[in-house]
C-alpha cells in the first residue's frame, strides 16, 4: 500500500463501538462490499455514500470498542476509508485493522484539531499527520517496523505468506 | 512479575518480561465460532499452509446464529463443520455445546497458566481460571492456525482489589458494572485487569467468570484471577492434568500501574443504562422505566448460579403481561442441570420462554430482537446503540436477580423490593 495518504476527513466522537460500525445482524454477510453498504449506518445512513471516493476517518477515544468482529474494519475499508486516526483505539479493532491492511494511527489531540470536511495528509512511515485546511501538524510515534511491514504488504496474510516462503 | 507477566514470559521462552515489551508467544489454545470462523478459514486458505499447526489446540464452537436462522447462516455453519472435519478439530455443534465461553472451560479446554486466544472479544472470560486469554480477529486467528504463535505487547496491569460481603440480591454482575461505571469504558484500555482480594477469593467460578468476561468492556486486554482451590474444584475431572498453581501467583513486589479498591458490603444492585456500559447507576435510582423484554442468559450470566437466582425471584410469580422473558442456559450442561433442579419448570410456569443454549439476543443477530421504542433489561454485556435490534431500542444491563424482578413488575425493579421464595 501507499504509505502517504491524502483525503477529506469525516469525524465521529468517543467510543465508536463495533456494533455501530457494523451491526451484528449483518455478520452473516461474507462479501466485503455488502458489509460496506452498512458501515456506520446506525450513526449516519449516508456514510457509505460520503465515503465512497476515499476519506480519512477521525475518531475520539477508544475507537472500535466492543466486539472482535473483523467485519467492522472490513466494512470501513471497503466503504472507502483509507485510514483511521483516533485519540486511542480498542486493541482488537487496532490489530484487526492492521491485519486487513487498513492503516490506523493513534494521535493525541487529533479529534479537537479536525472538522468533517478538512483535507488531511498522513505519512505513516514518518509518523506525520497534517490538517492541510487548518494548517495544523502532528508528529506521532511511529508504528513498530513489523507492523509497517504488514501494512506495506497489504495485510497479515500477505505478510505471513511472504515470511513463510522465505523460510 | 504479576500473573499475566509470568504467563507471557513462559509462553515466549523468557525469564522476565516488562510492560510495553512485544513478545512472540506460543498459543496453547485457539477458539473460533460461527461468525468469526468462516473469515478465518478463508484467510487460512490464502496463507498456503495445509494443516493447522496443532489440531489438539484449536476448537470450533457454533453458538452465535444457532440453530441457523437463514440460509446464509447455514452456509457459515457448513463451512465450519467442513473445516473442523478436514483439520480434525474438536467442534461443538448445535445441541452439543452452547456458548463458546461456557463450553471451553466446561469441556476442559481452559488450563490455568496457558495462553488462549479466541476470535471473540469475550475470550477474556477464561482469565477466571488463571489463564491469559484475549480476543483476536479472524485474520489473526488464521495466522495462529498456521503458526501457533501470536505477537503480544505485555500489558501494564491494574490491580482491582475487592473486599466486603455481598448483600442479598447483590452479585458479581453488580460489582463489575460498578467497576466499569467508575473506571469508564476505556478505563483499562490495553491493560491487564487483575481481580484480587478476599471477596474474589470467596467468589464462585461463575462469579469470577462474570467479572473477567466484562473486563473487555473497560478496554482491558485480559481479566485475570489467580487460580486456587475453587479453580481446582471446577477443573478437576475436566482438564487432564492441572499445573502447579504456585507459579501462577503474582509476586508480592509485582508491578502495577495502579490499584483501585472496591468494597461490596454497601453496594446496591447496579444497572448500565443506554447506550454505554459505563452509564451505571444503582437500580434504585433509575426511576420508572417500563420494559418490553427481559433476557437472562449470555456468556456473562447464563450459568446455573445465575438461573438459580432468577428462578428464586420468579418462583410462583408471573411475568407481567406485555413483557416477554427469555431464558437461555449458557450450555447444554447448564440446561440439563437447570432441568434436573426444576428451574426450567419454574421459568415455564412464570411465562418465560426457555431457548436452546446459544448467544441469543445478546448481539442482535438472531432471536429476541427489539423493535423501535422498546426497552430490554438484560444480563448480557453490551448496551450499544442497535446492539439488540432497532437503533431506536434501549438496552439496560443488570444482574439475573434484577432482570427477573423487572420481568415480574414490567419495569426496571430493584430485586430487594420484591418478595422471593427461597
Amino acid at each position: 500500500m501507499n504509505m502517504k495518504i491524502k483525503g477529506p476527513a469525516i469525524k465521529f466522537g468517543n467510543n465508536i463501538d463495533t456494533d455501530v460500525i457494523l451491526p451484528g445482524k449483518y455478520l452473516i454477510l461474507v462479501d466485503p462490499y455488502e458489509l460496506a453498504k452498512h458501515a456506520l449506518e446506525s450513526l449516519d445512513t449516508s456514510f457509505p455514500e460520503k465515503a465512497k471516493n476515499g476519506i480519512i476517518l477521525v475518531g475520539g477515544k477508544n475507537f472500535g470498542c466492543g466486539s472482535s468482529r473483523e467485519q467492522a474494519p472490513l466494512a470501513l475499508k471497503y466503504a472507502g476509508v483509507k485510514c483511521v486516526l483516533a485519540e486511542s483505539f480498542a486493541r482488537i479493532f487496532f490489530r484487526n485493522a492492521i491485519n486487513i491492511g487498513l492503516p490506523v494511527i493513534e494521535c493525541k489531540g487529533i479529534s479537537a484539531a479536525v472538522e468533517t470536511g478538512d483535507e488531511l495528509a498522513v505519512d505513516f512511515e514518518a509518523g506525520k499527520i497534517e490538517n492541510i485546511s487548518k494548517g495544523k501538524k502532528f508528529q506521532v510515534d511511529k508504528l513498530p517496523p513489523f507492523i509497517i511491514e504488514i501494512l506495506v504488504d497489504g495485510g497479515l496474510i500477505e505478510n505471513l505468506r511472504g515470511r513463510l516462503s522465505k523460510k | 512479575m504479576n500473573i499475566t507477566e509470568k504467563i507471557l514470559a513462559k509462553a515466549s521462552g523468557k525469564d522476565v518480561v516488562h510492560p510495553g515489551e512485544i513478545v512472540d508467544a506460543n498459543v496453547d489454545m485457539i477458539m473460533v465460532h460461527d461468525l468469526t470462523g468462516p473469515l478465518a478459514v478463508e484467510a487460512f486458505k490464502k496463507i498456503g499452509v495445509q494443516k493447522v499447526w496443532d489440531n489438539k489446540k484449536a476448537v470450533v464452537v457454533l453458538d452465535h446464529q444457532v440453530p441457523a436462522e437463514s440460509v446464509k447462516a447455514a452456509e457459515l455453519h457448513k463451512t465450519m463443520r467442513q473445516f473442523a472435519k478436514d483439520q480434525k478439530l474438536q467442534i461443538y455443534d448445535i445441541g452439543r455445546g452452547g456458548i463458546c465461553h461456557q463450553v471451553m472451560p466446561e469441556k476442559g479446554h481452559v488450563v490455568p497458566g496457558t495462553v488462549i486466544v479466541g476470535a471473540d472479544s469475550h475470550t477474556c472470560t477464561y482469565g477466571a481460571f488463571g489463564a491469559f486469554a484475549t480476543g483476536i480477529g479472524s485474520t489473526e486467528a488464521a495466522a495462529v492456525f498456521a503458526t501457533g504463535k501470536i505477537w503480544l505487547k505485555v500489558p501494564e496491569a491494574v490491580k482491582i482489589k475487592v473486599t466486603g460481603q455481598f448483600q442479598k440480591f447483590v452479585t458479581p454482575k453488580d460489582l463489575i458494572l460498578s467497576i466499569i461505571g467508575r473506571m469508564s469504558v476505556d478505563g483499562a484500555i490495553y491493560e491487564s485487569a487483575e481481580f484480587t482480594g478476599p471477596t474474589i477469593e470467596g467468589m464462585s467460578i461463575a462469579g469470577r467468570m462474570t467479572l473477567c468476561n466484562m473486563a473487555v468492556e473497560m478496554g482491558a486486554k485480559n481479566g485475570i484471577i489467580e487460580p486456587d482451590e475453587t479453580t481446582r474444584n471446577f477443573l478437576e475431572g475436566r482438564v487432564k492434568t492441572l499445573p502447579n498453581f504456585d507459579s501462577l501467583k503474582s509476586d508480592k513486589d509485582a508491578h502495577y500501574a495502579r490499584t483501585v479498591k472496591f468494597n461490596v458490603s454497601t453496594m446496591e444492585p447496579q444497572i448500565a443504562c443506554p447506550s454505554s456500559v459505563d452509564n451505571v447507576k444503582p437500580v434504585s435510582k433509575v426511576g420508572t422505566v417500563p420494559i418490553e423484554q427481559a433476557f437472562i442468559g449470555s456468556c456473562t450470566n447464563g450459568r446455573i448460579e445465575d438461573l438459580r437466582l432468577a428462578a428464586q425471584v420468579l418462583k410462583g410469580k408471573l411475568v407481567k403481561d406485555g413483557v416477554r422473558a427469555l431464558v437461555i442456559p449458557a450450555s447444554q450442561e447448564v440446561y440439563k442441570q437447570a432441568l434436573n433442579e426444576g428451574l426450567i419448570e419454574i421459568f415455564s410456569d412464570a411465562g418465560a420462554i426457555v431457548c436452546g443454549s446459544a448467544c441469543g439476543p445478546c448481539l442482535g443477530g438472531h432471536i429476541g430482537l427489539l423493535a423501535a421504542g422498546e426497552a430490554c433489561v438484560s444480563t448480557s454485556n453490551r448496551n450499544f446503540i442497535g446492539r439488540m435490534g432497532s437503533t431506536q431500542a434501549s438496552v439496560y444491563l443488570a444482574s439475573p436477580a434484577t432482570v427477573a424482578a423487572s420481568a415480574v413488575t414490567g419495569q426496571i425493579t430493584d430485586p430487594r423490593t420484591i418478595e422471593a421464595k427461597t
